[in-house]
């Protein structure tokens, strides 16, 4: 497996496993590959990114369907990995993506032990999410400007 | 001052044992799966010990322990009960040092605050309901002449709570207080991050309460939460922690129709208005030292005032003024006496915080101070240090909408009182805010026109037990502190009594 740092130079970004995702949210490989090893484990997964206290701002991964999706809810987008039959999916509250949707976001992984009912925490590593901000171009794109 | 010999050291005041094993029914009991976790201390980056990984097998034995002690415990005197938590703050009170100091090891925090706030807030705690429980009445209501409805309160039975890693022993006597003061029994995880200093209690308290009363599993929260939170053995549950799993455990509440207590945190507002500054006297050093107040257990609290809003008049100078304060926060060995902000309590923590700063800087706002991690050398190198950090920016960027959860402070001007309100309930939360003004109408004003549960008026970040706590909009449901936590751990049972020996005449 790809060596998950202790520490990242947060002024680099974070690369991206190209097609992993969509134009707002994608995988960087660390977090491709913990993926691939936590399907096996517990079967189809999906994302729900958290705000508030303590872990909040941590992308919360569960078993598919765990967590339930509803009207107040955003798909940010499937996420894809390769060796995965199924794409994973993403989702944010409505009322927090109206304070996140200029910043694009990607899914990766650091050593650590997060808390709330994430799957990844038992294995000493923790998703995280990198920001950083659309372009001008990007917003045209996506729609928003 | 001093500083404490760090756990492990033969001088040290407190000794944590090489492991841990869950506490249920008044002993140590091994996981079921036999497995173990290691817990790391954040001010060193190095393992202490380590700490049953529980399961669902291990929930369900706590449990039993709980369920087969509840009755009994709920029939006992509240005199008895009332007694049972006085003894247990005499006993803490006189192991503070101990337990402060296993808090400091296993959370990061300066050893300075758990003497002076965690672990003594934490005595009072107890004392508070033991009282409140004593003083409890039920009520009872005439309803005619010869009808009376009597109101008692009654435990609910098994409660679940989750405590969150940023005050283990404060938080986890916050829940637990009320909760055996009402008379139920209790099944308890810790946070994964902060799962020992709870023992370190329990070797000080534990034999006071029957055995089964007060039940500790550790682990993970997907192998040890879940199936606390999803039982339908437990009467509620209680966690602190963040929005997504605030709503999974009221998911899995809601397919057991029980009650839930959520505090989920906040982006708390601190509002500085112009006329704090009429005066260069005593009231204004107050006002500079709340503005550095972002700094008190590394910002790792769910009332951090991340966001100070500074009104027009006052911006230049009583910034320039807060951000030397905030310079003059002392970073250190956490053990050591004089030092004023420790170690953030994971590294994840850290990472999390180190990518807020960098987003912050990528939306445009400015680094007023700090914006680095620290490294404090020698041992410490390898723990988890954040500088005290002050940005610059306007209240849309995201640096003022998320809770860092670190020593991260974002200033941003206000015009006038309407523009001081508009910015201040801008934001998803509502758990805490500060206001400081030497007129009082305008301090009453914004502290009721403030969306927040607790609105700290020319002081912050005071927690007595007699004044309620929670959260307005998603910071939560319910309250903890004062009397009325009573309510979120009792039933009422009404009983509608007819002194009359007369038919109703209807059949």
């Amino acid at each position: 497996m790809t060596e998950i740092s202790t520490s990242t130079d947060v002024t680099e970004q974070v690369p991206e496993v190209p097609g992993s995702g969509t134009g707002r949210v994608a995988l960087s490989p660390q977090a491709a590959e913990l993926l691939v090893s936590l399907t096996a484990v517990h079967g189809p997964l999906m994302f729900h990114q958290s705000g508030g206290c303590c872990d909040g701002s941590a992308p919360m991964c569960y078993p598919d369907g765990d967590f339930k999706i509803g009207g107040s809810d955003v798909h940010l987008g499937d996420l894809v990995v390769e060796g995965l039959e199924r794409p994973i999916g993403f989702y944010m509250s409505a009322s927090q993506y109206e304070y996140w949707k200029h910043t694009h976001l990607t899914v990766d992984v650091v050593k650590g032990r997060g808390s709330g009912f994430s799957v990844e925490a038992p294995e000493g590593v923790r998703f995280i999410i990198r920001s950083r901000l659309f372009t001008d171009d990007e917003l045209r794109e996506l729609g928003d400007r | 001052m001093a500083t404490y010999a760090a756990p492990g050291q033969a001088d040290s005041v407190v000794s944590f044992k090489p492991r841990y094993d869950h506490y249920i029914g008044g002993e140590y009991v091994a996981p079921a799966k036999g497995q173990y976790f290691e817990n790391p201390t954040p001010i060193t980056g190095q393992t202490f010990t380590e700490v049953a990984r529980g399961t669902a097998d291990d929930v369900e034995k706590a449990l039993d322990a709980a369920e087969g002690a509840a009755p009994a415990w709920g029939r006992t005197a509240v005199t008895e009960r009332a007694n049972i938590l006085n003894q247990m703050a005499d006993r803490i009170e006189a192991n503070l040092e101990k337990i402060a100091v296993a808090e400091s090891w296993e959370n990061g925090k300066a050893v300075r605050e758990t003497l002076a706030a965690d672990i003594p807030l934490a005595i009072d705690h107890l004392r508070y309901f033991s009282g409140a429980i004593r003083a409890q009445e039920g009520h009872l209501s005439q309803i005619d002449e010869d009808t009376v409805a009597y109101h008692f309160h009654e435990p609910l039975g098994v409660v679940g709570q989750i405590i969150p890693w940023n005050f283990p022993i404060l938080m986890a006597i916050w829940k637990l207080a009320p909760a055996l003061a009402a008379g139920n029994a209790v099944v308890l995880k810790p946070a994964e991050q902060t799962p020992a200093s709870i023992h370190v209690l329990l070797d000080v308290v534990g034999d006071l309460l029957p055995p089964g009363v007060l039940n500790v599993v550790n682990g993970f929260g997907v192998e040890a939460g879940k199936p606390l939170a999803s039982s339908s053995r437990i009467r509620k549950i209680a966690f602190t922690g963040e929005t997504t799993t605030g709503r999974l455990i009221s998911q899995y509440a809601s397919e057991n129709l029980i009650p839930v207590t959520l505090e989920l945190g906040g982006k708390s507002p601190n509002i500085f208005f112009d006329d704090v500054a009429a005066q260069q006297d005593a009231f204004y050093d107050k006002a500079l030292e709340g503005f550095a107040m972002f700094a008190l257990n590394q910002g790792e609290v769910c009332t951090c005032p991340s966001r100070a809003l500074v009104q027009g008049g006052i911006y230049d100078e009583f910034v320039a003024q807060g951000v030397k304060r905030a310079e003059q926060v002392r970073m250190g060995n956490p053990l050591d006496t004089e030092t004023m902000m420790g170690a953030q309590a994971s590294n994840d923590q850290l990472e999390k915080i180190l990518s807020y700063i960098d987003i912050g800087r990528q939306e445009g706002a400015r680094v007023l101070t700090g914006g680095e991690r620290a490294d404090l050398g020698g041992e410490l190198s390898g723990g988890y240090y954040v500088q005290p950090t002050v940005f610059e920016g306007q209240n849309s960027m995201r640096i003022f909408q998320e809770e860092i959860f670190g020593p991260v402070l974002s200033v941003a001007r206000f015009s006038d009182y309407a523009d001081a309100m508009a910015q201040a309930n801008d934001t998803l939360y509502g758990l805490g805010a500060g206001v400081w003004s030497r007129d009082t109408n305008t301090a009453y004003r914004a502290g009721r026109d403030i969306q927040a549960g607790r609105v700290w008026v020319n002081n912050y970040h005071a927690y007595p037990a007699h004044a309620a706590f929670g959260g307005y909009k998603q910071s939560g449901i319910g309250r903890e502190n004062h009397k009325m936590m009573l309510d979120h751990y009792q039933q009422t049972k009404n009983i509608l009594q007819s002194y009359s020996n007369d038919a109703l005449g209807f059949f």
